[in-house]
């Protein structure tokens, strides 16, 4: 909502000397919050003078463009008399018309500095001006031609006519600062000049003149007719009507100055005195040309198969029902969408000369739902979405018609219909302290009582309780605790006082959140660099990672409302995003990337209705199950992936490629960190590489993949081949992770080490022999660990040679000469038996 | 080996005589002051001090004397030996101290060399900041909350007093899950947490709640349909907005420095009621708008000396009663803030894009930052 200062200084004595600033400040501290302060003459340094026309001289160029070479009267502000020659491209006016005109020496927004120049074979001093040019707002037209009536300055009265040379700020009411405020749904009453007025008011504690506070005519039988079938979504319908109206009488300056101010553009004059009616006093109005009425109005619910065409020229269909569209209609059918838009059929036209002017209220949940159906968001349904004065509309009506009287020539009709009558107003007990109670604040009950009265309730006292009625423009307040807010908000926030509330005896950070810092933390210490992804991703995606068509992770949540709709599902797998991520990275230049992941996915349930619950109790334990069991599994999730050097190269010799093992060694490597053994073996799952995918278990528990992706996979995401990856549920791994560390124990008898040689087939995976070695050396095992692993002529076709190293140690004695060597020789005997292995000599 | 000789009576040994033995002592000494290294004295120990040097077969002939010279020219023997062994003995400390100095010398190395062979990853600045936030409030001894973001539409709406026909609806872009019947929705604010918990434990309440938000904004420099947020709810006898006030200038304070507190504007929450907008005194200006050069105005700020930071309220007790939570026994307040925002003002970020589109270089400046 934009608010000229002039526009609400004529309903308030704010103080002179009160700055925008200053108003804005305390309108944003009683809850209008402050968008933008805009005062359109600060923008720009002088002269800018008004000018009349003298000649005009078109010159076609040779690109095809006409230019005019003008001369212009500027009176004495030129300081020579002379006539101005300037150049202008725009060809909306004539001779003798009024223009603005920027002299050389002056600055327009953006730093434009203006001086007399050459050009088109003229020496041009000065620009003619137009609305953009000078931060007014979008002008299509051209440059601004001043109206008949212009003059400074606007507040709502016609001024003295101006004359070549004047000052154009005055003229153009640019020194008139505009705020522009944010308007929250519980202060609609605050969509009004109205509504603002009051505001300062209160703010400043200075007396408010209701604008709406005027002497309406009686209700009579002699007004339009209209009738309401559905008094519920229209309470009040008032209409009153005009006749011998001038539609081509221009609105006014000062009008078209305030409308433009508040951000609504002039377009005739019967549509711009509904407009500024509406923004005065905060009732949309709708006006009809009666020639075009057939019978009476009508308002009710549409119903099946209805069609209307909307202002906007958009053919809609509407909808039926109790709970439908709400429409005004004559015997010719649909003629308006209720509160929202009026259809082209009956609009105000440059012919329209007798008006039905409607001033209604009506449901705010019903214009909601319309607004929303319909996605068409009006000033006027902005409005009744947000609640109107239901009391207003008799007196917004009679505005309208005194407006059409003064400024359009026109002749009230006697007939005033009046359908319907505002609800009662609405009564809220509190008890008086429970503003103090709430806030903190000393607020006695007669600081309460006070602010109360002057947001316009009538309050009556009765012991300890307060009961207040509530004005009609405030639908918003009917808690005890909406009570507490206005009593506050004028008491002053800034009043509240700042008190820790006493600490309870906390638990600390949960275990789960400690144990994933600690993988952020170790595979960030290991070179892997988090990122964070969207979830959302597409088929795609899923082909991209060459996931067959049955593949687990295909089933997903569906968004109804994507923001691209290549990606409508919600992501099973965080593989997509980090993968996506990887190929950023590289085609930025980060050929090296090493970089991980931690978010949730999404699995379906198949059993997703979540029921919608009352809300004037807690669920019932059934309700909660029901909540509970109908929202999807999320666990969280790990994925990295690697390309590139994991090492760099240097004076210590190669880089090292990141590969598969850098993959799984990450996996380990946050397992180990929480404590955990994982356990791998081979696997071929997309969108792995199938003869380079490790399967991630601890005992049955299978935690995820990691391994080299799949060349296919690679060329999709746009990474070298050989490029590794990982997922795994990090939900699942922490679970494991051990939170009680058992000690070890250990003795100072010596270590016996003994390597072996083992030649095994190609396929046999090395892990099987270790854990055959591992079995196979019985009690006095320490450790085995495999640290060669070779292949060639020597070995044997389809061989390989794994060695390992094994340490023997007792725990309460030194071996005897010759245990270490048996245990030794037992292994190697498991080990042959379980895998074929010949020890080398 | 020659024993004692009783027959034999020779007046004089030569080896012993004592200028021969003080001939073969300054001999010994000058060849070792000479030996220029540990080899060179290594052969010079041999010839001078060795078995077959000539003082230690000068010290063999002492059996050869007559019983009363043997005294004499043990001494003068053992003494010249000793001496010789003295100097052996320094010359090698002085050889060893050498030989160590030039080794080390030559040992040398450019430590100017680069040593980053390995890379170093770093942890994304949202999970950190989240992380430092719940810190904050885990000190005063709340308790942090989480839940999950596919999330019922009466816990993310009608619970905290947004009805299907509520304008603030419209407010919360919300992404909606097919189908329309699951009543499912992407969470638009992590204020559903804040339900659960009511639903799910006995005040008193004090916790706090870092998490991911869904909102259908396209991304730009300053929106992202993916976003975080920080929300806090206390909920017990006696809870006024004083403490709420007080506990959003303790979680100022311990983000931003000492001085740095809040204030209220009214507003409109409908899970609140009263509301308020929380704005920050600027951290950078300290309020007072103007920048550094104190001629310009604040580029943080905008010059208004205070920055936007969330909003807040006292819980509306309609939300206490769809909880299940006794409005009459209990009050509470919760507070709500954008942790991207908050990254952005606090460490100059400008644009959200960096933030979720992966390219490694925006998270790494941050390391692994505490
Ligand atoms: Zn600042």
């Amino acid at each position: 909502m934009k608010a000229p200062v002039s526009w609400i200084r004529e309903y308030v004595d704010l103080p002179e000397q009160v700055t925008a600033d200053e108003l804005a400040a305390t309108l944003t501290m009683l809850g209008l919050k402050l968008e933008a302060l805009i005062t359109p003459a600060d923008a720009i340094t002088g002269p800018l003078v008004v000018g009349r026309v003298l000649t005009i001289e078109k010159e076609p160029q040779k690109n095809g463009k006409v230019i005019n070479w003008c001369t212009v009267d500027v009176g004495d502000a030129n300081g020579t008399g002379e006539p101005q020659g300037i150049i202008c491209g725009a060809h909306n006016f004539v001779e003798g018309d009024l223009v603005v005109v920027c002299l050389p020496g002056a600055v327009l927004p953006g730093n434009f500095e203006i001086s007399a120049r050459k050009t088109y074979g003229h020496i041009s001093a000065g620009m003619i001006c137009s609305s953009r040019e000078l931060g007014l707002g979008e002008d299509h037209d051209g440059i601004i031609v001043l109206p008949a009536d212009a003059g400074a300055p606007g507040d709502g009265q016609p001024a003295e006519p101006v004359q070549p040379g004047d000052d154009a700020f005055a003229v153009l009411d640019m020194f008139d600062s505009v705020i522009e405020f944010e308007i929250n749904p519980d202060r609609a009453y605050a969509l009004s000049l109205r509504g603002i007025a009051r505001e300062a008011g209160i703010g400043f504690d200075v007396p408010f003149r209701d604008p709406a506070d005027r002497d309406v005519p009686a209700a009579n039988g002699d007004g339009h007719p209209v009738v309401v079938d559905d008094a519920g979504g229209c309470p009040v319908f008032v209409a009153r009507s005009v006749t011998g109206f001038d539609p081509t009488a221009p609105t006014p300056d000062w009008m078209v100055k305030r409308l433009t101010a508040a951000g609504m553009r002039p377009i005739s004059l019967g549509v711009d005195i509904t407009n500024y009616v509406m923004l005065e006093l905060g009732q949309p109005i709708h006006g009809y040309d009666r020639a075009k009425l057939t019978g009476a109005i009508r308002v009710r619910r549409a119903t099946e198969g209805e069609r209307l065409t909307t202002l906007d020229g958009q053919k809609r269909k509407l909808s039926p029902g109790p709970s439908g569209d709400l429409l005004i209609t004559d015997d010719s059918g649909p003629i308006g969408i209720a509160g929202t838009m009026g259809g082209e059929t009956t609009e105000l036209s440059e012919t329209t000369t007798d008006v039905v002017i409607e001033a209604a209220h009506f449901d705010a949940v019903s214009i909601f739902r319309t607004e929303r159906r319909h996605k068409l968001p009006s000033e006027a349904s902005k409005r009744f979405e947000r609640g109107v004065d239901p009391e207003l509309p008799a007196a917004a009506a009679d505005r309208v018609v005194e407006l059409m009287v003064e400024l359009g020539g026109a002749t009230a009709d006697a007939g005033v219909t009046v359908v319907g009558e505002a609800p009662a107003r609405r009564t809220v007990t509190a008890a008086t302290d429970l503003p103090a109670r709430v806030t903190g604040m000393e607020i006695s009950a007669e600081t309460a009582v006070a602010n109360l009265e002057k947001v316009g309730c009538a309050v009556a006292v009765d012991g300890e309780s307060l009961t207040a009625t509530v004005p009609p423009w405030r639908p918003d307040m009917s808690d005890p605790f909406d009570l507490v807010e206005e009593v506050a908000r004028i008491v002053g926030y800034d009043m509240v006082p700042s008190v820790l509330p006493p600490a309870p005896s906390g638990r600390g950070l949960p275990l789960a959140q400690k144990l994933r810092r600690r993988v952020g933390l170790v595979l960030a210490g290991a070179g892997w660099t988090e990122t964070i992804s969207y979830p959302f991703v597409g088929d795609s995606d899923w082909a991209n990672l060459g996931l067959p068509a049955d593949d687990e992770r295909r089933r997903t949540i569906r968004m109804a409302n994507p923001l691209n709709a290549e990606e409508p599902q919600l992501a099973t797998s965080l593989l997509p995003g980090v993968l996506r991520s990887l190929g950023l990275n590289v085609g930025r230049g980060n050929a090296d990337t090493s970089l991980f992941e931690t978010g949730l996915v999404f699995l379906p349930t198949g059993d997703e209705k979540a029921p919608i619950l009352g809300v004037d109790r807690r669920p019932t334990d059934e309700e909660w199950a029901a909540i509970e069991k109908a929202v999807p599994h999320q666990p969280q999730h790990l994925a990295l992936a690697v390309t590139g050097q994991r090492e760099r190269p240097g004076w210590w010799g190669e880089g090292r490629q990141g590969s598969w093992a850098d993959a799984i060694g990450a996996v380990r490597e946050v397992a180990e960190a929480l404590g955990v053994q994982i356990e791998v073996s081979a696997a071929a799952v997309a969108p792995w590489h199938p003869g380079r995918c490790a399967e991630i278990r601890v005992g049955a528990t299978v935690l995820g993949h990691a391994g080299e992706l799949h060349p296919k996979v690679c060329k999709a995401y746009g990474v070298p081949d050989r490029s590794a990856a990982a997922e795994i549920d990090l939900d699942a791994l922490l679970s494991l992770a051990q939170a009680v560390t058992p000690s070890p124990h250990f003795t100072s008898y010596p270590v016996a080490k003994e390597d072996v040689a083992l030649v095994v087939d190609g396929s046999i995976p090395s892990a099987e022999v270790e854990a055959a070695l591992r079995e196979g050396a019985g009690d006095l095992l320490e450790s085995v660990r495999l640290f060669d692993v070779f292949a060639g002529e020597q070995i044997g076709e389809g061989k390989k040679s794994l060695a390992f190293a094994l340490r023997f140690r007792a725990p309460d004695r030194t071996l005897k000469e010759g245990e270490a060597g048996a245990a030794r020789d037992a292994a190697v005997a498991l080990a042959a038996e379980r895998t074929g292995a010949v020890q080398r000599a | 080996m020659s024993g004692p000789n009783t027959e034999y009576d020779p007046v004089e040994v030569t080896p012993l005589r004592a200028d021969e033995v003080e001939a073969q002592r300054d001999a010994a000494i000058a060849a070792i002051a000479a030996a220029a290294d540990l080899e060179a004295l290594k052969q010079v120990r041999l010839e001078h001090a060795g078995d077959r040097s000539p003082l230690a077969l000068a010290n063999r002939e002492i059996g050869a004397l007559p019983p009363q010279a043997r005294k004499e020219a043990g001494a003068r023997v053992g003494q010249a030996r000793g001496l010789v062994n003295k100097a052996l003995g320094e010359r090698l400390a002085v050889l060893e101290a050498e030989h160590e100095e030039r080794m080390l010398v030559e040992e040398t190395v450019d430590v100017t060399l680069p040593t980053d062979r390995t890379v170093t990853g770093a942890r994304h600045p949202i999970t950190m900041m989240s992380e430092r936030i719940a810190d904050v409030f885990v000190a005063m001894g709340w308790e942090v909350a989480e839940g999950p973001q596919v999330e019922a539409e009466w816990l993310n709406f009608d619970a905290l007093n947004m009805g299907a026909d509520h304008p603030a609806r419209t407010m919360q872009d919300t992404f909606w899950l097919e189908p329309a019947e699951a009543a499912l929705v992407l969470r638009t604010h992590t204020s559903p947490v804040q339900a659960r918990t009511m639903l799910t434990r006995e005040p008193p309440i004090y916790v706090v709640c870092p998490g991911r938000v869904y909102r259908t904004d396209e991304i730009d420099a300053t929106h992202s349909p993916v976003f975080h947020q920080v929300e806090g709810l206390v909920i017990d006898e006696g809870i006024t907005m004083a403490h709420l006030k007080g506990s959003l200038d303790h979680f100022a304070t311990a983000m931003f420095g000492e001085g740095i507190t809040t204030r209220f504007r009214p507003s409109y929450f409908p899970f609140t009621e009263p509301s308020a907008e929380v704005d920050l005194v600027c951290f950078v200006c300290r309020g007072t708008g103007a920048n550094d050069e104190g001629s310009d105005t604040c580029r943080t700020c905008r010059g208004e000396g205070w920055i936007e930071w969330g909003g807040c309220g006292v819980v509306n007790p309609r939300v206490l009663i769809a909880c299940g939570v006794d409005p009459e026994k209990y009050t509470g307040f919760a507070f709500g803030m954008g942790i991207d925002r908050t990254l952005m003002f606090r460490h100059g970020a400008d644009d959200m894009r960096d933030f979720f589109e992966g390219d490694v270089r925006f998270a790494q400046p941050f390391g692994i930052e505490i």
